[in-house]
């Protein structure tokens, strides 16, 4: 007996509902009734409009990073710097609304800033991709300590030399130019060419997996590393392309999130609640397949949006849903486990 | 009474079974030598009996009570000790710190100055010269054996495994292993020894036992026999051959290997200036017990490992150092040793086909893989060599070892192939599929191929190969020979004497 592949497909979903299981036994035990508080977050989430259009905003930069995370989760390189690589692309988008072209149309503004925010997430994310191959680094490591350089970085411009002149000695940089305004949809803040570009490039990855030489070796690049050298693929070349997408990616997200939703540079956790950590549950849930990793990004968006409703109606901490990424994390992982172990039939003979 | 005893051991590994009805007996205070060819079972019998892993069926019995082993942790508790093949110590840690990790009797806090103790009177006892105080990382990997050597000692074990313990030792080291397996006998302690080199069984061993195919050739008293007998025990005691040697029709020089040195585990030398040319529609053999050097060599030619001096050249053109693509598209084919390294075990049947030539015409374009292209080469290739499998999209990892090894030979077959590396091409298959595959190499001989045939069965080597050539210790030997060599002077070659 064993697991068949298409199986593999539900397992995020048994995850999830372990995690509902084993969260409601401890919300009982805290003496509130499971039930409501799931129809609070999931009402919350998707249950008006309003919810709607937050869970769909949230869901943006989601999707962009998990996309991008596939990629190199797929070559076996464990980018857990995807937050540091968003927070670049903040800074590119407000390097080019403020200083580089603040008077440009808006048509030439837009592109610029999407230009820049991914060439400055590509290049945070090679810095562990060069790293690894040229020194065998680990990439865990080196990229989960660029998200803390980075954030300092943000940081420090806000305080510091971008810091806006009429601002009340707050720290936020200038406001954009208005040709520097994503466009949304109506009364919302769902910048919608920032969720097309996410949609757009999930569905060029899909191919870009399935159907190039390039989606080929990164796939045998993370089955075995040794196959990919006897079969002669150049893996450091890969390493660092497969980095260029996923932390351009990022930037991107990170362009929608200060040229959509706060028109400024904010202090970092004022822009992104770690949207690129999040992410990871994010691209892994979607089974690191592009196209589900949509789904899995508006799923958690909702989940993101659903806490707060809980947290503003119920006075639930916001902890309670960092508590559920983690436990859903946990049982998708379990399940990679447990579908390691097969049933075989024992040896009776004799 | 025997302090050991298997009985009936059968150890089964989904197809491949590692142990078939083994009987083993280790007598107090011998030294017992575990002898035969890789994958004839001494690892997995060990194993067995350190608890490693468990025996489909049979009995084991300690001190003549029979006793279960589930765990490293029984077998340790019954005085079983055993030291891996390659040490693999803390290396952040001192010496004392190592042995210190697990042992039973040290202080639960700060045990490390009690433990150095211990080990200097260890030292003195058996005369192992190492510093206690020393820190692992600075030490040589012979010093690093003797560290995991004196873990076991610590323990105060009354039986000593030893899984091939000179692997990473010179010379005066082995020595001094020796010196202390003695001393370790006299104190009435019984030892068993994996291993392959049969000059060290002859020197250390009271008694040998011979294993073949998981089974149990003889147990002999080691004063009673001679490397020859032990050799033809190894490796097939009536070798029937008849050599169905197609001759060379071409004589222009495809591949030939000039002054080759290299280095291999852990910066020891495995390779020591080999030379040789093959031409084309050659089939040269190379024999020799595993972990002579073969491994590395082959890797040389392949570009998978750069020598340290030396040149490898194909139909004249020198290669050496080219990446491994480059020198794929010189058209050589490659049959691994490790079939691991020939797939990937979790990609598809489809996918593992186009792993050599996915970037090449027709197979893609400039960015694009060519699925009908690729489908229809994989089908083809299937029913050509008649591959067992559900559907195209199956992961390799349900296919059959025999089947998989027929899709890398059929993978790499399929390029216009000028030189084939094949590395232990037949090893664990059965027998249909065993001379399948001599039958395909025979046909590629016939179209000019240039075959470098390794392995370690005499009776494919000589009913493939035009020469034979033998590894020994780095080197080959035989070659200078003009007609091609016999058995009995493979067998000898193997022992590491001078025939000639």
């Amino acid at each position: 007996m064993r697991i068949k592949p298409d199986r593999e497909m539900i397992a995020p979903l048994v995850a999830i509902g372990l995690a509902l299981l084993s969260i409601a036994i401890v919300f009982w035990i805290a003496g509130a009734n499971p039930l409501v508080l799931y129809q609070k977050i999931f009402m919350g989430a998707f249950g008006s409009w309003f919810g709607l259009s937050r869970t769909l905003t949230k869901a943006i930069p989601l999707l962009l990073c998990g996309a991008g995370l596939a990629v190199v989760f797929k070559m076996g390189f464990w980018n857990i710097g995807a937050e540091g690589q968003l927070l670049m692309g903040v800074i590119g988008a407000t390097w080019v609304a403020l200083y580089l072209a603040p008077g440009a149309p808006f048509w030439i503004m837009i592109p610029l800033m999407f230009g820049v925010g991914f060439a400055a997430g590509a290049g945070l994310g090679i810095i562990p991709a060069v790293l690894k191959v040229k020194f065998r680094t680990n990439e865990v490591i080196t990229s989960l300590m660029l998200v803390y350089i980075v954030r300092e970085l943000v940081k420090y411009l806000v305080y510091g030399p971008w810091k806006g002149p009429q601002e009340w000695g707050f720290p936020y940089s200038s406001k954009f130019p208005l040709a520097a305004w994503l466009p949304t949809i109506l009364r919302t803040r769902i910048h919608y060419p920032t969720l097309l570009l996410g949609l757009a490039l999930a569905v060029f990855l899909y191919l870009l997996m399935k159907k190039t030489k390039f989606g080929y070796e990164i796939e045998v690049l993370g089955a075995s590393p040794e196959t990919a050298r006897y079969a002669g693929i150049k893996s450091g070349r890969i390493t660092v392309l497969a980095m260029v997408i996923s932390g351009g990616l990022a930037g991107l997200a990170g362009v929608g999130e200060v040229a959509g939703i706060h028109h400024r540079l904010l202090e970092p956790l004022g822009i992104s609640p770690g949207y690129g950590f999040t992410a990871i549950i994010v691209a892994w849930l979607g089974t690191l397949h592009p196209l589900f990793i949509i789904l899995a990004a508006f799923l958690f968006g909702g989940l993101l949006v659903g806490g707060d409703a809980i947290q503003v109606s119920l006075g639930f901490p916001i902890g309670v849903i960092k508590i559920f990424n983690g436990v859903i994390l946990f049982f998708f992982l379990a399940r990679g486990f447990l579908s390691r172990y097969r049933l075989t039939k024992k040896d009776r003979e004799g | 009474m025997s302090v050991v005893k298997m009985e009936n051991i059968t150890k089964r590994f989904s197809e491949v079974i590692a142990n078939n009805e083994v009987n083993f007996e280790l007598e107090k205070g011998e030294i017992h030598a575990l002898l035969g060819e890789n994958g004839a079972g001494k690892t997995t019998l060990m194993n067995i009996l350190y608890g490693l892993y468990q025996a489909d069926r049979g009995k084991i019995y300690i001190r003549g009570k029979e006793t279960k082993i589930s765990s490293p942790a029984d077998a340790i508790k019954q005085g079983i000790g055993k030291v891996p093949q390659i040490p693999e110590p803390i290396p952040s840690l001192s010496v004392a710190e190592n042995v210190a990790l697990g042992l039973r009797w040290s202080k639960p806090f700060f045990p490390v100055g009690q433990v150095a103790k211990k080990i200097e009177q260890l030292s003195r006892r058996y005369g192992l010269k190492v510093n206690p105080q020393a820190s692992v990382e600075q030490l040589s990997v012979g010093e690093q054996q003797k560290v995991e050597i004196l873990k076991v000692l610590a323990r105060d074990p009354e039986i000593l495994i030893l899984d091939e313990p000179t692997t990473t030792l010179v010379l005066p080291e082995i020595e001094e292993l020796f010196s202390l397996l003695r001393r370790m006998t006299q104190e009435g302690r019984s030892v068993i020894f994996i291993a392959h080199k049969l000059e060290e069984v002859m020197t250390i061993s009271h008694r040998v036992t011979i294993l073949r195919n998981g089974k149990i050739v003889k147990t002999l008293e080691t004063s009673k026999t001679n490397k020859e007998e032990l050799i033809k025990m190894m490796v097939g005691e009536e070798l029937k051959v008849e050599s169905k040697t197609k001759p060379v029709k071409k004589k222009e020089k495809a591949l030939e290997v000039r002054d080759v040195w290299a280095f291999g585990y852990k910066k020891l030398p495995a390779v020591k200036g080999v030379s040789f040319k093959i031409s084309c529609g050659e089939v040269l053999g190379i024999a020799g017990v595993a972990g002579n050097g073969q491994r590395e060599l082959v890797e040389i030619v392949r570009g998978l490992r750069k020598p340290i001096k030396g040149k490898v050249m194909i139909g004249g053109e020198d290669i050496t150092n080219l990446s491994p693509r480059k020198i794929l598209d010189k058209g050589v084919a490659y049959i691994p040793e490790d079939r691991r390294t020939g797939i990937v075990p979790s990609l598809s049947v489809l996918k593992n086909f186009i792993l050599i030539n996915y970037g090449q015409q027709p197979f893609s374009g400039w960015m694009f893989l060519n699925s009908k292209v690729i489908g229809k080469y994989a089908r083809d290739l299937v029913s050509e060599y008649n591959i067992a499998t559900p559907n195209l999209n199956t992961p390799v990892e349900f296919l059959s070892g025999g089947n998989r090894q027929i899709l890398i030979l059929a993978r790499e077959l399929s390029r216009e192939a000028r030189v084939i590396i094949a590395v232990h091409p037949t090893f664990g298959l059965d027998v249909r599929t065993t001379q399948r595959i001599r039958e395909i190499f025979r046909e590629q001989q016939e179209k000019g191929a240039t075959i470098l045939l390794v392995s370690e069965d005499l009776e494919e080597i000589v009913s493939l190969s035009n020469r034979i050539g033998v590894m020994f210790e780095g080197e080959i030997r035989g070659l200078e020979k003009d007609e091609k060599l016999t058995i009995e002077e493979v067998e000898l070659l193997m022992t590491g004497e001078e025939v000639l």
